[in-house]
């Protein structure tokens, strides 16, 4: 369709859009590089003393020599990172140096990881679901009401909400749900091999303390936005044209407001990553975030590498997603400048 | 004076100063007033409250209240100590990346950029991986989270301000290089650079408990608000205000933190609040 109305000489230019989808991958791609060089080096702070470390204060020279071998430390740093990382990209995370350490012959991270991995992601999409239509819901409400009772409610719990670290959040509603109502349970514990969402009452509170917690920021953004469409000539002329005040909101309004909260949803997005990693430990949710905290206990330095690696993709996945949808949303960035 | 002080009038303002101040009271002169040391055992764990002690006993069987008034100054001082190390390298990188005009430039910048880049969390817990869970650990890697922030807006800042009339008339009476920088420069960015310092302070202070709460910061028996919570959590239905009352202790001071922040922010004619508390994890 594009090629055959186009002018000539046009069709030898890079669109724009490639363009900048261009520079961002690229972009991307070298900042996961740095990323990664930074989790090398970050666990590689006590060179050579993993082993050690891992195999407590009475282990025998021979055992830290011997569990060094098999991790590899006893290799130039240089060349154990190009092996890590050439390891990572072709989807082999090796071994947990906790688990060889214990004796194991062989204790792939990606079997460890597996399930963990797929309980954070439905937690993840579980929030995320009732996140998105909330912070829309909410912020519209607050805007069209903006002044009054329901609007001064909105903000002020949404300023209480935003200032509260996730376990602090996820501390009071046990006390509420659980200690004062008894209606919920206190942790998430799900058996291996369980599917989460056939435990359902144990997902409440983890899902709860994670939207209190990120609700806010959308919310105050999709507000301040739609109230500044409301003013607009086009707004009003459609509503002295007599077009219907809920049309008028969710046609005009809506729309417009909704290309800057994007950016803030995809925050809010990259946000729950961190999020999870804390709530999950406050509930004891078996995701990737207690297996994260669990690793960096127990220093199984491969462990938190392969972890670190993969939420740092997430993240900047995250970020080339919401510049994405922008430019589909808001047609004028796709020009030239 | 009055109008700097305008957001106290604002009633968000004025309760919002209010928390703060009390919990930073409780905080730094708490202890002198605590009925029992904070590592005594006064009785049986997870006991009920009494007259002995106010809010009952933990699971080791210390006094609840005691250790709620000693645990605050950790955090806060922590914190402080993070930010202030935070400033004091964003400011070095920022006023030499602003006021070089060379290659150190981009090259400071894009090494900030990529720190940016990094989620803090994560960061701070492949630090703890390397190099073991200790207090300077923790400052150093809080700090090292939060220079970046600050370096962009000190360049930012420094770029802007060197090209006015006074700084050039120092650089054509012939002064040093760093003396421009202190002498010109500096007290003429300090304002705009220490706008979001609180928001800064209340940062640190969610993060280094964050920390603290996943047992990866100060470790036991250090009386820690947030160690007490993560210490007290799986007995909350036998002593609920173990783990609930140093909750409410930080509640309380980080609402406080941002009903000020908010109340100074409208007082200043802004009406929307750009970066707030709440990115503790990205």
């Amino acid at each position: 369709m594009t090629s055959v109305a186009e002018p000539r000489g046009a069709t030898r230019e890079v669109p724009p859009v490639v363009a900048f989808l261009g520079r961002r991958l690229v972009g991307a791609v070298l900042a996961l590089f740095v990323v990664s060089v930074l989790i090398f080096a970050g666990t590689a702070i006590l060179p050579g003393d993993a082993a050690s470390v891992v195999l407590g204060r009475g282990a025998t020279p021979e055992a830290v020599k011997q569990l060094d071998r098999e991790l590899g430390l006893n290799r130039p740093l240089l060349e154990q990172y190009t092996s890590w990382l050439g390891g990572f990209v072709h989807g082999d995370f090796g071994d947990s140096s906790v688990g060889l350490a214990q004796g194991a012959k062989h204790a792939p991270i990606w079997a460890l990881i597996a399930d963990p991995v797929k309980n954070s992601l439905i937690l993840a999409l579980v929030t995320a679901l009732f996140m998105i239509p909330l912070s829309l819901g909410l912020g519209a409400l607050s805007a069209v009401f903006a002044g009054r009772p329901i609007d001064h409610l909105i903000s002020i719990g949404s300023l209480a909400a935003i200032a509260l670290p996730e376990f602090v959040i996820g501390s009071l509603l046990i006390g509420v749900f659980f200690v004062w109502l008894g209606v919920l349970p206190p942790v998430a514990i799900i058996p291996p091999g369980d599917d989460p969402l056939s435990h359902l009452t144990k997902l409440v509170l983890p899902v709860a303390t994670l939207l209190l917690a990120s609700l806010a920021a959308s919310i105050r953004m999709l507000r301040a936005g739609m109230i500044e469409v409301l003013q607009t000539d086009y707004v009003q002329t459609a509503r002295l044209n007599g077009v219907a005040e809920r049309w008028v909101l969710w046609r005009y309004a809506m729309r417009n407001a909704l290309a800057p909260s994007i950016q803030v949803l995809a925050q809010n997005l990259q946000w729950l990553i961190g999020g999870i990693i804390i709530t999950e430990n406050v509930f004891a949710y078996p995701g990737i975030g207690t297996t994260l905290v669990t690793a960096v206990g127990n220093r199984d330095v491969t462990l938190v590498q392969s972890v670190a690696m993969l939420i740092a993709i997430v993240y900047v996945l995250l970020n080339l997603i919401a510049d994405l949808l922008v430019l589909l949303l808001v047609p004028r960035l796709r020009e030239p400048a | 004076m009055r109008g700097r002080l305008r957001f106290l009038q604002t009633r968000s303002g004025a309760v919002g100063l209010g928390l703060v101040a009390f919990v930073v009271l409780v905080a730094l002169v708490g202890r002198y007033f605590a009925p029992h040391a904070p590592a005594a055992s006064i009785g049986s764990p997870l006991g009920g409250p009494s007259s002995d002690a106010l809010l009952g006993t933990d699971f080791l069987g210390r006094d609840v209240f005691s250790r709620l008034l000693y645990g605050g100054r950790s955090v806060i001082a922590l914190a402080a100590g993070a930010t202030a190390l935070a400033y004091l390298v964003g400011l070095t990188v920022g006023l030499v990346a602003g006021y070089s005009r060379s290659v150190v430039d981009p090259l400071l910048m894009r090494t900030a950029d990529v720190m940016l880049a990094f989620p803090p969390l994560l960061f701070l817990l492949v630090l703890i991986t390397g190099a073991g869970t200790s207090v300077a650990v923790l400052v150093i890697g809080v700090a090292a989270i939060q220079a970046p922030g600050i370096s962009r807006i000190v360049r930012t800042a420094t770029l802007e301000v060197s090209v006015r009339g006074y700084v050039e008339a120092a650089v054509a009476r012939g002064e040093r290089g760093v003396s421009v920088v202190v002498r010109e420069v500096v007290p003429n960015i300090l304002a705009p650079v220490l706008v979001d310092s609180g928001l800064r302070f209340t940062y640190s202070i969610l993060i280094i408990a964050s920390v603290n709460f996943l047992g990866l910061g100060l470790q036991p028996p250090s009386p820690d608000w947030a160690l007490m919570i993560s210490e007290n959590r799986q007995y909350i239905s036998l002593n609920a205000a173990a783990a609930l009352a140093p909750a409410a202790m930080i509640a309380l001071l980080t609402i406080g933190i941002n009903l000020t922040g908010d109340a100074i922010a409208r007082s200043l004619g802004r009406s929307y609040v750009p970066r707030t508390t709440r990115s503790v994890a990205t």
